[in-house]
């Protein structure tokens, strides 16, 4: 029987939820890597077994872990459990957690610096990674989004990792800023159509396309409008939240940025809003249904003051007409006194006949739709805040 | 034979339990041992010190013979009850926090 099983990443430890495709009973596992911060997990498309996930901290920096068996063991890659860590000339196995950005002449551009938020040169400095993608047909080809702002890719299943500096160096990178949480690529959306388009976004940069798998970048950022930056309609500096598209329809995205939600039609050559009756349009995360490509889903949060829900309901809103005519779904979700937040990384769809969604929040708590979000169910209540929500459908 | 300590979270990462038990050859010195240290368990490359820059992370300090030698520079000779394995070069997760 089909199931589900669903990458919870948390500040304090990753949990992997699984079920069967009913989604009513869960088995909960976890915590692992118990302390550290999850940003992302996510499992590759050709290979549910093949799970990379992004482990950081303050203290000791940034891990990669990769697992082999849909979550139940992992390792950096390159080291192998119960194997040495060395080949016999006493070489590393692998450098998972090298992320080097690429300075070299042959980028035509090597970059040193981007603006810091008062405006001032700042070297790039390496971070975290925020978002890992694995490629759609090979397990072993990733991509990791990361901060300070760089695409980073990995063919060897994660074991070494390579810019792809067309992105920085393709002209506006030394104008790019920080948002308050960083200046992170946090979203990769690979076109199953056509292996040579990648979309990424940066907050705050905007939202960016190749069209020859990564070597050269443009910004797509025609038709969105930022008030906060001293050029409402400039070719970067958006704070774009998320971007999100449906598998049948590549050219078609949508955008939860700062403040408005975005639709485009033409592969983000250009935007048009489509915010519509949302009573705030203002959040982080944005899906689109497993089988419906018009039928899409917010949370708005009431401000980037309050990140919390207005009138502290909790509801995500769906919109079956691609954007503008909004609804709002608060079956099984909390209706008063709730002041959570949800994260941009932290919604995902599974891909049953009914199709299942889920997202946590920065309370900690997972919900759960097995009817495209007619009614909620908590899967999980007390986690540590929730930073990402994957999941796989089983076979 | 050198003695080092690590947190918690590092242990599990290198999977050892207890003191590092180190050889290194030449001057003992803070470069000298994390070298040795990395050689060993690769998996801690980039989690004591930054993988390019080799500085030592904001939040992770140096303590040996009850001195906090975070601040000494990386080639300077550790002292001589660390050298002889009499006390472990304890590296230690800064608190943070309240």
């Amino acid at each position: 029987m089909s199931g589900v099983r669903v990458l919870v990443g948390t500040r304090k430890g990753a949990f992997i939820l699984t079920s069967d495709g009913k989604r009513e009973k869960w088995d909960v596992s976890g915590p692992h890597f118990a302390g550290w911060e999850m940003y992302h997990l996510k499992g590759s498309p050709a290979d549910p077994n093949r799970i990379y996930a992004s482990q950081s901290s303050s203290w000791f920096g940034q891990i990669i872990q990769r697992s082999d068996d849909g979550g139940r063991t992992w390792h950096q890659p390159g080291t192998p459990p119960g194997e040495p860590t060395t080949t016999p000339d006493g070489m590393p196995k692998g450098e998972s957690n090298n992320f080097v950005y690429d300075t070299s002449p042959e980028t035509g551009k090597p970059l040193t610096t981007h603006q810091w938020y008062d405006g001032t040169p700042h070297p790039w400095e390496f971070k975290r990674v925020w978002h890992l993608e694995p490629s759609l047909t090979d397990p072993n080809t990733v991509y990791a989004g990361v901060e300070d702002a760089a695409l980073f890719r990995s063919t060897d299943g994660g074991k070494t990792w390579q810019e792809l500096a067309g992105l920085r160096g393709h002209g506006t990178g030394p104008a790019w800023q920080p948002g308050a949480g960083g200046m992170c690529l946090h979203t990769i959306l690979l076109d199953p159509s056509d292996p040579n388009r990648i979309f990424i976004a940066i907050s705050s940069a905007g939202a960016f396309r190749t069209d020859d798998a990564g070597k050269t970048w443009r910004p797509i950022n025609r038709g969105l409008h930022s008030l906060y930056i001293p050029d409402p309609t400039a070719e970067v500096g958006h704070c774009v939240h998320r971007i999100a598209m449906h598998r049948s329809r590549p050219g078609v995205l949508f955008m939860q940025k700062h403040w408005d939600v975005m639709r485009s039609d033409n592969a983000g050559e250009s935007w048009q809003e489509i915010s519509g009756n949302l009573p705030t349009d203002f959040g982080f995360p944005i899906e689109v249904h497993a089988h419906e490509p018009n039928t899409i889903y917010v949370v708005p949060i009431k401000s980037d003051s309050e990140h919390f829900p207005p009138d502290g309901k909790l509801r995500v809103y769906r919109s079956r007409t691609g954007g503008n005519e909004w609804e709002p779904l608060t079956k099984g979700l909390p209706q008063s006194d709730c002041y959570v937040n949800v994260l941009r990384d932290a919604m995902a769809v599974d891909s049953l006949d009914e199709c299942g969604m889920y997202f946590g929040t920065t309370g900690g708590q997972v919900y759960a739709s097995a009817n495209g979000g007619d009614s909620w169910a908590p899967i999980v209540r007390d986690l540590p805040a929730v930073v990402s929500v994957e999941v796989q459908t089983l076979p | 034979m050198i003695r080092v300590t690590l947190p918690a979270h590092l242990r599990k990462l290198a999977h050892v339990d207890g003191e590092v038990k180190l050889e290194v050859d030449g001057q003992v010195t803070q470069r000298a041992v994390l070298d040795a240290l990395e050689a060993r368990y690769p998996m801690l490359r980039g989690t004591i010190r930054d993988q390019v820059t080799q500085k030592r992370r904001a939040f992770v300090r140096f303590f040996a013979c009850q001195e906090d030698l975070s601040h000494e520079p990386p080639d300077a000779p550790l002292p001589d009850a660390v050298a002889t394995g009499a006390e472990p070069f304890m590296i230690v997760g800064a608190i943070a926090g309240g």
